[in-house]
């Protein structure tokens, strides 16, 4: 049973059917990181996915003729702020797995500065997961993980990692950045997998 | 090849965990931190301990069972089940005006904790990385979780050299005070820079003025110091104090950094 707080009533402006549990509504958008924002330009941008057997790698532009297309999705950080119905563009992560072959089943997806943060690959095919390039109709800004970073918005907002460089395919779940600090390994912000 | 593997492990291995879990506390004590803050200092009888620079989730709940849920920095640290917090003001917030103005000793809340196993320091006896020079840069409540580091440092009488660069817009801005003078103070060596934005006391040697490059370079320790950098404050702070860091320098890849959302 919950304690009370004598006294609280809550200002109530954040009741949404689309906010989860214990998120609040942000009309900015607020910055996390664990440390420095990288500077990367999108003519030294790369992608790469790295299998059991192979590595693949994409240019910028391989990259964008696989397909770009805009979704509006809600995005939930675990620390406890909400977007919701947000622009973005970006192409499905589908579309270059399509080009990999592989057994493994899960992902540790890397980024410049040595972020890393682990998604099972189920969850970021099936249109789940884009490398994302522009939200709110514009670049995204380097703070906000520019010039690409990953989206997968039905998991809490670490799991979509900034500046994002590749994915390597592993045999276990094992844990990333975050999830070595604390944080859980899968991340649904419906079931508040907030912490571990 | 790829440069992947290159840059994986240039991140810090986790520090030693202790298993949040939601605890209930008691507001043991309150005093007016600046005009805009308060300290807040909680019993949680619960409380497995902290390390230096960890944050909580703190839950109010209202009568009818309405919740709402806020992150905040600790500006305390050890085994002890006394947690200090210090909340600033965000004037269309929900929970923090509740905090800063409404809240009273033998009040009942909820905390989840402890948080965050990245922006921690420890002492020396407890990890062999901390016996490196440590530059703290805090702007505003930007402080707190950098006091909880100043305050470990300072009792476990931890031989590696500390600076802290604070940047506040007056005298009557500065969180903890007389924390800080103690910790000055003590043979755990620190050094305080203070950067007044709009007004400084008599004799402050820093020129008033927001804090620019220049002012950050000669205050901090220099590149080759191979400090452990914490930087914490809003979001416009960290990112313009990161870059001057790298201006300067600095091998920005290993700073660590909190960042202010503020939805209060």
């Amino acid at each position: 049973m919950a304690t009370f707080t004598r006294g609280f009533g809550g200002r109530r402006r954040d009741e949404d059917d689309r906010l989860p549990p214990g998120q609040t509504l942000v009309r900015d958008w607020p910055v996390l990181s664990a440390g420095d924002t990288p500077d990367v330009s999108p003519t030294d941008w790369t992608f790469s996915i790295r299998t059991e057997t192979a590595r693949h790698e994409w240019t910028w532009d391989e990259v964008h003729a696989l397909g770009v297309e805009d979704v509006t999705v809600d995005i939930h950080c675990v620390t406890h702020w909400s977007k919701l119905a947000m622009p973005w563009r970006g192409v499905p992560l589908d579309r270059l797995f399509e080009q990999v072959e592989t057994s493994l089943d899960f992902c540790m997806v890397h980024s410049v500065g040595g972020y890393t943060t682990n998604v099972p690959l189920d969850e970021l095919l099936d249109g789940q997961a884009w490398i994302a390039f522009e939200a709110d109709g514009a670049p995204l800004e380097a703070e906000h993980g520019g010039p690409a970073r990953l989206l997968v918005p039905h998991l809490y907002f670490w799991k979509s990692a900034k500046w994002v460089r590749g994915i390597v395919m592993q045999a276990d779940d094992e844990p990333g950045f975050w999830e070595n600090a604390g944080y859980h390994l899968h991340g649904d912000p419906w079931k508040e997998e907030r912490y571990w | 090849m790829s440069g992947l593997e290159a840059r994986v492990g240039t991140v810090a291995p986790p520090a030693s965990r202790r298993r949040p879990a939601w605890h209930d506390a008691t507001v043991a004590a309150v005093r007016a931190e600046t005009p805009t803050a308060r300290r807040i200092i909680l019993d949680v009888p619960t409380w497995p301990g902290n390390d230096a620079g960890q944050h909580l989730d703190l839950r109010l709940t209202a009568e009818d069972g309405y919740q709402a849920t806020r992150s905040y920095s600790i500006a305390s640290s050890g085994s002890g089940t006394r947690v200090t917090l210090a909340v600033d003001r965000v004037d269309d917030g929900e929970v923090s005006p509740f905090l800063v103005d409404a809240v009273e000793v033998g009040d009942a809340l909820e905390v989840h904790g402890p948080l965050g196993g990245w922006f921690v320091w420890h002492p020396e006896t407890s990890s062999s990385s901390a016996s490196r020079p440590v530059q703290l840069i805090a702007g505003g409540s930007g402080i707190v979780p950098l006091v909880a580091m100043v305050s470990a440092h300072a009792e476990a009488a931890d031989p590696a050299p500390f600076r802290l660069l604070y940047a506040v817009r007056t005298p009557e801005d500065v969180f903890f005070r007389s924390e800080l003078a103690d910790a000055a103070n003590a043979p755990a060596p620190l050094e305080v820079t203070i950067v007044y934005s709009r007004r400084a006391p008599d004799g402050s040697p820093v020129p008033v003025g927001r804090l620019t490059r220049d002012t950050l370079g000669a205050a901090v320790l220099p590149p080759d110091a191979g400090a452990l950098v914490y930087v914490c404050g809003s979001t416009p702070f960290v990112e313009q104090v990161l870059r001057w860091l790298g201006e300067l320098g600095h091998d920005t890849v290993e700073v660590r950094a909190e960042r202010f959302g503020g939805n209060g």
